[in-house]
């Protein structure tokens, strides 16, 4: 062997025992003895959790039956599920009308899924959300009533929107556009104030009403977490620039503001809303239930929110800042122009585990009466027909939320290294 | 212009308007009072709503009969006592639920983020299956699928399981034997406290002899047969008193004994498995993020996994660990609120029986966010003070 010069000798295979699917099992499963006999008996115990839970969910389950008396004395009651599972996703809508929460359902889910696209985060993204709820709101009510008030207040807030976002980068021309929109809100909203316009309301209603108290299941779920966290964004984003802001009275507001609600459990903000909303309200105005639920939602959340985008403003280097103030940017210019577009892509991922938290966490309104997903599989074992099978139920439900919060943590996970390629050795 | 005058140049003069000092006390006045307009509307709401409705105002329902049954009580506890005593009970549940769900679940969820880097493939998969279909799916519904499984499953009181005659588990919960009331056990009670104080102490000394000398001290013998010890020598010295309570089915339940409620089983075991998902991916990011040399350095001394694992990494990687950690603390305890969706007398069920008793809302929600405030305040500042000391002490 000696007499080979080095880069001629012949190259050989690794050992054996180190390659192939048996030197994986040696390396992974069997590395010392230890290691295989926690293997031996971890094998042994799945074979026996999975013999038994296979039996019970697969081969003696009862997949039809008419009521729950005949799956006494066999597995799984899945028939339960296959009666109730229209209720559980959709609750009390009218029966013959469930195509509509179902299509309500697609559309918010196009929309997140939509959004979840990089190549879609630009302008496109606000008017497949205004066109999205639009068409989901229509779906589950029915019919949608606009009152002359809010039509001004949104012309107004969209051309102070448009006039603001574009005041650098557009023309004379378009921002004076924009100005005129806002205008034309101001004085229609002034008039319609001071009495001047008559009431006119704008309806809507290809379809039959339905009241938010027969809501119930998925679409309900999927709107407190979505328009909740939507409606808390732009209110946390404020909080969190208050806590960071130089002016003392607004710093303490907002510390305040945020300690007290990450300070206190959703549930007692869920029984204040339920109990002490009305008492704040002028006689004889009442608000509905599944609003309350949504404003202690949106409290709640934007309390989180603050601290999560928080952190993307202390992560800039103070050099952006002071940069932007070099260039004679006013406060608000240097927020809406250099700060937060830099700190917000940094707290995308952390976002969407607040969402999912959220998710998850749309679950205790049911402490309040309102019937989400959870609730209507609650209320589904209630039937005295199919009484005792509360297993079949929540491991049916908790499928359906692990497949929306593990596909949306994977999708946060893969966000984060997607984000930090250009920063990444 | 000269140049020497620039450093001396007065400031020119700036409209007032365009003054930043000034503008900012503006824009915070105008703040300020849109706030308190905010705040002084609902609050002349209210009043004028209260007084609609004929509601009483301020704490005097406090020392009002509560007239409620609370099923699970730390100190004794009757209809006819009071609502404040009402209010305590749920308060010392929800302390003791979020105490013994901070020490199972950091120990479990260790236990898990170990188990997650494990050089068994199948161990680490398995820890990584628990931890994601745990923490994917909402508490609630864990709380709800234990409760239900405990209080249908098992059979009533009458049918209970029964471990030789005297322990017996229903729907009703674990029934099992306890030494009968005695005055010796407040004592043994202070023992035991003074003993784990002594426990630390000595571990104190032994440490500091040991960086001192170099001489081991077997602390940890000692301070176990401390905390053993002295309880035992005060019940020996208290004449040994051996009377039982033993549990028996009287009627349909069972009476004596001491129970553990399925209400409470459930929510403490939702609680623990919940969290403790969280927290194994905690510690497992915490120990992966320190330097491979560590662990590599520890192998080169010779020490074996648990050794290393014990003594090298999970020291330094407790720095990375105690702030996320804090906040998952704090989580376990508000979380332990959801006890009320399945029956379990918390601090909000209590609070909330009072607030449909009586109808005073706003001193009621009070009463739960101070409690709540000081908990998780008291759980911020001891958390912060142990980070400080664990922390690296740079020179």
């Amino acid at each position: 062997m000696t007499d080979v010069p080095v880069g001629e000798r012949r190259q050989l295979p690794p050992p054996t025992t180190d390659s192939g699917a048996w030197g994986w099992i040696r390396q992974n499963l069997f590395s010392s003895w230890g290691n295989g006999i926690t293997t031996v008996a971890l094998v042994l115990a799945i074979v026996w959790l999975l013999n038994w839970f296979i039996e019970w969910a697969v081969l003696t389950a009862v997949w039809t039956a008419p009521s729950g008396q005949d799956c006494r004395g066999h597995g799984a009651c899945w028939a339960l599920i296959h009666e109730k599972y229209r209720y559980i996703f959709f609750g009390s809508f009218p029966y013959e009308q469930h195509w509509r929460p179902l299509f309500a359902v697609i559309a918010m889910l196009a929309m997140l899924i939509l959004s979840a696209d990089r190549r879609m985060w630009n302008k496109r993204l606000i008017w497949i959300w205004s066109i999205g709820s639009f068409v989901s709101f229509l779906l589950m009510f029915g019919e949608i009533n606009l009152s002359s008030s809010l039509i001004f207040s949104i012309v107004l807030i969209v051309g102070v929107a448009g006039a603001t976002l574009r005041s650098t980068a557009g023309s004379a021309a378009e921002i004076n556009a924009w100005r005129a929109v806002a205008g034309i809100g101001f004085v229609g909203l002034m008039l319609r104030l001071l009495g001047l316009l008559p009431a006119f309301t704008i309806s809507i209603a290809p379809l039959s009403y339905v009241e938010t108290s027969l809501w119930g299941g998925l679409p309900v779920t999927i709107i407190l977490a979505t328009y909740g966290l939507l409606f808390a964004f732009p209110l946390g984003i404020l909080l969190a620039l208050g806590r960071r802001s130089h002016l003392p009275l607004i710093k303490g507001l907002c510390v305040g503001f945020i300690e007290l609600i990450r300070g206190v459990p959703l549930i007692s903000l869920l029984i204040m809303a339920s109990v002490m909303l009305p008492l704040f309200l002028p006689s004889g105005v009442t608000i509905d239930k599944f609003l309350r639920a949504l404003v202690a939602v949106i409290l709640f959340a934007a309390a989180y929110i603050a601290e999560v985008v928080r952190g993307g403003l202390q992560s800039l280097p103070k050099g952006q800042y002071e940069a932007a103030d070099a260039m004679g940017l006013t406060y608000f210019q240097k927020t809406a122009l250099v700060i937060l577009p830099q700190a917000l892509r940094v707290v995308i991922p952390p976002l969407i585990n607040t969402f999912i938290g959220f998710f998850k966490d749309t679950s205790l309104v049911l402490i309040i009466g309102i019937f989400d997903f959870l609730n209507t599989a609650n209320q589904a074992l209630v039937d005295p027909k199919w009484a005792g099978f509360p297993s079949e139920v929540y491991l049916f439900a908790a499928f359906v939320y692990f497949c929306f919060c593990f596909s949306m943590s994977r999708y946060s996970k893969y966000l984060e290294t997607e984000l930090n390629k250009g920063t990444r050795r | 212009m000269a140049v020497e005058s620039i450093g001396s140049q007065q400031h020119p003069k700036i409209a007032p308007w365009n003054d930043p000092v000034i503008r900012g006390w503006v824009f915070q006045v105008v703040v300020v009072g849109l706030v308190g307009l905010l705040a002084w509307y609902l609050v002349s709401n209210t009043v004028e709503n209260l007084a609609r409705q004929k509601i009483a105002s301020g704490y005097a329902y406090l020392s009002h009969e509560a007239g409620f049954e609370i099923g699970d009580s730390m100190i004794s506890y009757s209809p006819a006592d009071t609502y404040a005593r009402a209010i305590l009970v749920g308060m010392l549940n929800t302390l003791k639920v979020a105490v013994l769900g901070i020490i199972l679940s950091t120990i479990l969820g260790t236990l898990i983020g170990i188990g997650r880097l494990s050089p068994n493939w199948l161990l680490a998969k398995i820890c990584e299956s628990y931890v994601e279909a745990f923490r994917n799916v909402p508490l609630l519904l864990w709380l709800f699928l234990f409760y239900k499984i405990i209080s249908e499953a098992f059979p009533g009181p009458r049918q209970a399981i029964s471990f030789l005659g005297s322990i017996f588990l229903s729907n009703r919960g674990l029934y099992f034997p306890v030494p009968a009331a005695n005055p010796v056990h407040a004592w043994m009670g202070l023992g035991l406290l003074v003993a784990i104080a002594a426990a630390f102490a000595v571990h104190r000394w032994g440490r500091k002899r040991q960086e001192a000398t170099g001489e081991p001290f077997p602390s940890i013998w000692t301070g176990a047969g401390l905390i053993v010890g002295v309880p035992l020598l005060i019940w020996l010295a208290g004449g040994a008193p051996h009377q039982m309570s033993w549990p028996a089915l009287r009627g349909f339940n069972f009476v004596g004994g001491t129970v553990i409620q399925p209400e409470f089983t459930a929510l403490l075991l939702g609680l623990v498995v919940y969290t403790s998902a969280f927290i194994a991916e905690i510690v497992r990011s915490g120990i992966l993020a320190l330097n491979k040399g560590q662990s590599e350095a520890a192998a080169a001394l010779g020490l074996s996994r648990a050794q290393a694992m014990r003594l090298v990494l999970l020291p330094q990687a407790l720095r990375l660990i105690v702030p996320p950690m804090t906040s998952q603390y704090l989580n376990i305890t508000k979380n332990s609120s959801l006890a009320i969706a399945i029956g379990y007398p918390d601090l909000v069920a209590s609070v909330n029986v009072t607030i449909n008793q009586t109808g005073q809302a706003i001193e009621n929600i009070v009463i739960i966010m101070v409690a709540y405030l000081s908990v998780s305040l008291s759980i911020s500042a001891f958390m912060n003070w142990y980070n400080k000391r664990i922390a690296l002490r740079e020179r």
